[in-house]
């Protein structure tokens, strides 16, 4: 019961926190002091206080967009284990659900943004779509690969399977998975190098571009669910790349918020020593990082 | 120490798609030069150890993995030129295409009737991939420089499976087969760089005067 | 004795690197020729026994190639120094040591009986010829070096991976690999089928790449049209049969293993009349007259293979054909690098009335395209009909009908660009310029010449009782 009360409110409070992070480790790099870490709670109030502007020309799909997609997230959210311990909902087979819940959430984004009418937005919302068919099959072919090393269709149990014995015995198909994850991770968040989330040209956005229309508490709830997101993924990444169980409950948590604090920071270092790709070579990472997990799988299934 | 050894093997084969998806020539070539690095270090972990391995390790370290990418690099320098053009089939596809030919060659390895103490070990299978792409760069690839690297990474794959049979080829043979291949090399350095002098450019598809009418 | 043979050329090669003078260097290459051919012709009266390991040991086989090779240096050497002198502007510093170093690595490949060291010691010459082909430093040569290193580098890679799966078998086998031929063929009973049958055509695709046998000779043509036709001569007949000889020692494993012999004769008997058909269409027509000496090349690659692929009586005919396509070609492409020369051009629109302008190469070329073609009294004759006829006595009519066809038609394409070449007048608008032929231009293809009318006519008895026991180890009982 408490681990359940904690999974969820470590689930809802902390996501926005890794964003301060990421912003306060970019900062560092360029030499700036940078905002607070806790900018982006401020921003989510601010936000949360504003009213709403819509266009007339939207119909109901513009306002449901965000809704939908935050509420997917969450229930994502329910679905992974966090910290060793085992998720709020679990059942056999969640993973599809896990996958699609994220497929859901996209096809809301686009098709509001969509629903504006607007050329960017259009573009950005092909973009996004074209861009996460590539990524999709990464994510399915390591949670398969997880899967078949733990003999489970739970998400539960697949994600809480990797020990550093198994690291030992199987290195090398561990060490593609995270590797496929990490891209597939900043792929799907919009990070450097795919996507710029600091961008100001609609030219080069994908994922910014399309919700430009987006005002007030609805812009607040698609920045609350981006956060989600980033932190629900990188939490199926912590599972796998830090397999450590101490045993007890506390310690365990501690560990996992330390680990989703490390991996900001990573992002962060990332975003700041890499430039933005092509448009054009982005694919060919993604391909690149299916091939990997598809390597992965290779192996095991071996 | 085995299963250091496949572990290598991975990173060889990912070597692989790294020098079939990049189209920076320099990039490749180190990542060439990693992978002879890595057939070095090899055969210190399948064999016992003597004086006669250590020798070779170093050998090989110290001809795939320096002298070798020297040599290209510096032709690479001396033709002025640093990125592949856009070769015969494109780079997302090759790199398709080479990993699929690793899942075949996985696939084949299975079927072989390899020796039971070879059955479960990497080292067929890498063999085979390492081949194939070596072929894959020797054919789709433009520029003369990349069709070296092929050669190359296929004459990689020819040593990994080398690997397994290590006392049919004594050191003296193996030495002059890596000094034949470090000639070779060579050669073809100072070919490429008359061709860029010759045709101002070291794409080899401009190699078509000699033909029937 | 037999070391001697590997590390004179390797001395004269040092002493071509330090003469410094242009003029004087070629000199270094008769030299070395004539003492190597006295050292083979002593060791064909008495071959040293194998050496303790086994892994030398000049046995008949060996003996032919070397007799060959040997044959084709020292004449390709007397002409070097004619046809060097006539090209005084050029250096001939990586010539020599090319032609010296390919010669001591040849050596190597007929006297090993450890294919891993022969397969270093044929990839030693392929990279040995790379530099000659480019001799004359243009685009069009520059294009056939590259074609050539590549094709062949990468088919003698496949042929070491050949060697590696036939190593792997008798690491199957008996856990001790090996690739000595004499534990090989002792055990090749035992030896993994799955894998000697892999081996098998890893080793004919590779070395049959080397050879130029269809459908892998696509290098052959360009290298042979702009090599000197000095290096053309050492390409085809040195190269060519140095590859041939490490076809024949997987054709001893496969004869040894009983099964495996049955699928290597097929292949070897559909590429050799590929390789046929592929020279009588690509011949006929040809306008520019090295490469069609690279297609005859083919050609004959191809008589050999399918002498090969018959077996029984066949095989002496392989092996005499060996010799005498090798001593014909040498007559053939040095009488046509004297043409070239003479016209500087290599076409059939320019290159008229040769037997005109210069009437003893214009001769040797008219007479090497009668003997190569099989026409009596030359030896080739000989020895393509000892192939033929053992195909029809065999039954296989097929086989025989296509080789007198594809014969036939090699015979009317090759007329109709030597003819023209040889006969008529000289073209008036082209300026004449000094070459002349010389003594030492001429001379060595015309003692050659004169060795093919000999062995045709009156083959010597040692030479026969040689080629028997050649013959006697791929499978024929003298």
């Amino acid at each position: 019961m408490t681990d359940i009360i904690i999974h969820c409110a470590v689930a809802l409070l902390f996501p926005p926190l890794l964003l301060g992070v990421i912003g306060k480790t970019k900062a560092a790099f360029a030499g700036r002091v940078g905002a607070p870490y806790l900018q982006p709670y401020y921003d989510l109030i601010k936000l949360f206080r504003k009213g709403s502007v819509f266009s007339e020309t939207t119909t109901w799909v513009f306002r449901a967009g965000p809704v939908i997609t935050l509420s997917a997230t969450l229930i994502a959210a329910l679905l992974i284990p966090l910290g060793r311990h085992a998720a709020v909902i679990s059942f056999s087979g969640d993973l599809i659900l896990f996958a699609y819940l994220f497929g859901l959430s996209r096809f809301f984004t686009t098709i509001a943004a969509l629903d504006t009418g607007s050329s960017f937005e259009g573009m950005g919302a092909a973009r996004e779509v074209t861009f996460s068919c590539l990524a999709e099959p990464t994510l399915f072919f390591s949670l398969i690969t997880l899967a078949r090393m733990s003999r489970s269709l739970t998400l539960s149990n697949i994600l809480t399977h990797p020990t550093p014995a198994i690291w030992l015995a199987s290195g090398a198909s561990m060490l593609l998975l995270v590797g496929a994850l990490f891209i597939t991770l900043l792929a799907e968040n919009s990070r450097i190098p795919f996507d710029d989330p600091n961008t100001h040209l609609e030219l080069t956005m994908i994922h910014e571009v399309m919700v430009l229309d987006h005002s007030g508490p609805a812009f607040g709830i698609i920045l609350y669910g981006a956060a989600l997101k980033l932190f629900v993924l990188g939490a199926v990444f912590v599972n796998i790349a830090l397999p450590i169980a101490t045993g007890n409950p506390l310690i365990d948590w501690a560990i996992f918020i330390l680990a989703m604090l490390v991996l900001a920071v990573t992002i962060g270092t990332v975003e700041s020593v890499m430039a933005r790709l092509r448009l054009v070579r982005i694919p060919q990472l993604l391909v690149g990082a299916t091939i990997l997990s598809a390597f992965a799988l290779m192996l095991v299934l071996r | 120490m085995i299963v250091l050894a496949d572990q290598l093997l991975v990173l060889v084969m990912l070597i692989n798609l790294v020098m079939l998806g990049t189209s920076r020539l320099i990039f490749s070539i180190r990542a060439v030069a990693v992978q002879g690095v890595i057939l070095g270090v090899l055969p210190g972990l399948i064999h016992p150890f003597s004086f006669h391995l250590t020798v070779i390790t170093v050998v090989i370290i110290l001809a795939k993995g320096i002298i070798i990418p020297f040599l290209i690099s510096d032709a690479v320098r001396k033709a002025h030129i640093r990125r592949e053009v856009e070769p015969f089939i494109g780079y997302v596809p090759t790199l398709l295409i080479g990993a699929v030919f690793t899942a075949l060659s996985f696939a084949f390895a299975q079927n072989l009737p390899l020796a039971p103490e070879h059955k479960d070990l990497l080292f067929v299978p890498a063999s085979i991939a390492t081949l194939l792409t070596g072929f894959l760069l020797l054919t789709t690839r433009r520029k003369a420089i990349s069709q070296v690297i092929g050669y190359l990474v296929l004459e990689n794959g020819i040593f990994v499976f080398g690997l397994l049979l290590s006392e049919a080829m004594p050191a003296m043979v193996e030495a002059g087969a890596l000094l034949d291949l470090l000639v070779g090399i060579f050669i073809m350095g100072i070919v490429i760089n008359h061709i860029s002098r010759e045709f101002s450019s070291i794409d080899t598809s401009r190699l078509q005067t000699l033909k029937e009418e | 004795m037999l070391y001697a043979l590997v590390l004179l050329p390797l001395l004269g090669a040092l002493c071509a690197w330090i003469v410094p003078d242009n003029r004087l260097r070629p000199l270094v290459l008769p030299v070395t020729g004539t003492i190597h051919i006295a050292l083979t012709a002593i060791l064909l009266g008495a071959a040293p026994p194998p050496s303790p390991g086994g892994w030398i040991w000049l046995d008949p086989l060996g003996k032919i190639v070397l007799l060959s090779i040997s044959l084709l240096f020292v004449v390709c050497a007397y002409y070097a120094v004619g046809y060097l002198a006539y090209r005084q502007e050029r250096p001939n510093r990586v010539l020599c040591m090319g032609l010296l170093v390919c010669l001591s690595a040849m050596s190597m490949v007929t006297m090993t009986q450890h294919l891993g060291l022969m397969w270093v010691a044929l990839e030693t010459t392929t990279v040995s010829m790379a530099p000659l082909i480019y001799f004359n430093h243009n685009a069009r040569s520059i294009e056939a070096t590259w074609k050539y290193l590549l094709l062949c580098s990468v088919g003698i890679g496949l042929a070491l991976l050949g060697l590696m799966f036939l190593a792997y078998s008798t690491y199957l086998a008996h856990h001790d690999a090996t690739l000595l031929l004499g534990p090989l063929m002792a055990s090749a009973r035992e030896l993994n089928p799955a894998w000697l049958h892999a081996a098998a055509i890893f080793l004919l695709v590779g070395y049959g790449t080397k050879m130029g046998l269809a459908p892998l000779h696509a290098w052959k043509p360009d290298a042979y049209g702009e090599a000197p036709g000095l290096v053309g001569a050492m390409l085809a007949c040195g190269l060519v049969n140095c590859a041939l000889l490490s076809i024949l020692r997987v054709y001893q494993i496969c004869l040894a293993s009983g099964t495996e012999i049955r699928f290597f004769q097929q292949a070897l008997l559909g590429m050799g009349l590929l390789s046929m058909a592929f020279a009588a269409v690509f011949m006929a027509r040809q306008a520019d007259f090295k490469r069609m000496l690279a297609y005859s090349s083919v050609e004959h690659v191809g008589i050999i293979a399918i002498g090969l692929g018959l077996g029984k009586g066949a095989l002496y005919g392989a092996l005499f054909h060996l010799l005498n396509n090798g001593m014909t070609k040498v007559v053939l492409f040095l009488s046509s690098g004297n043409i070239h020369r003479s016209y500087s051009n290599k076409t059939t629109d320019v290159v008229k009335g040769a037997l005109t302008r210069l009437p003893w190469s214009g001769g040797l070329f008219l007479a090497g395209f009668i003997a190569i073609t099989g026409s009596p009294p030359f030896s080739p004759f000989i020895s393509e009909y000892t192939i033929v006829s053992s195909a029809f006595i065999d039954g296989r009519y097929w086989v025989g009908g296509l080789f007198l066809l594809f014969l036939v038609i090699v015979f009317i394409g090759m007329a109709l660009t030597v003819l023209p070449m040889v006969m008529g007048a000289p073209p008036v608008d082209v300026e004449p310029n000094d070459y002349k032929d010389r003594l030492l231009t001429v001379g060595p293809p015309l003692f050659m010449m004169t060795l093919t009318l000999l062995l045709g006519v009156w083959p010597p008895e040692f030479l026969v009782v040689l080629l028997k026991d050649g013959a006697a180890m791929l499978g024929v009982l003298s």
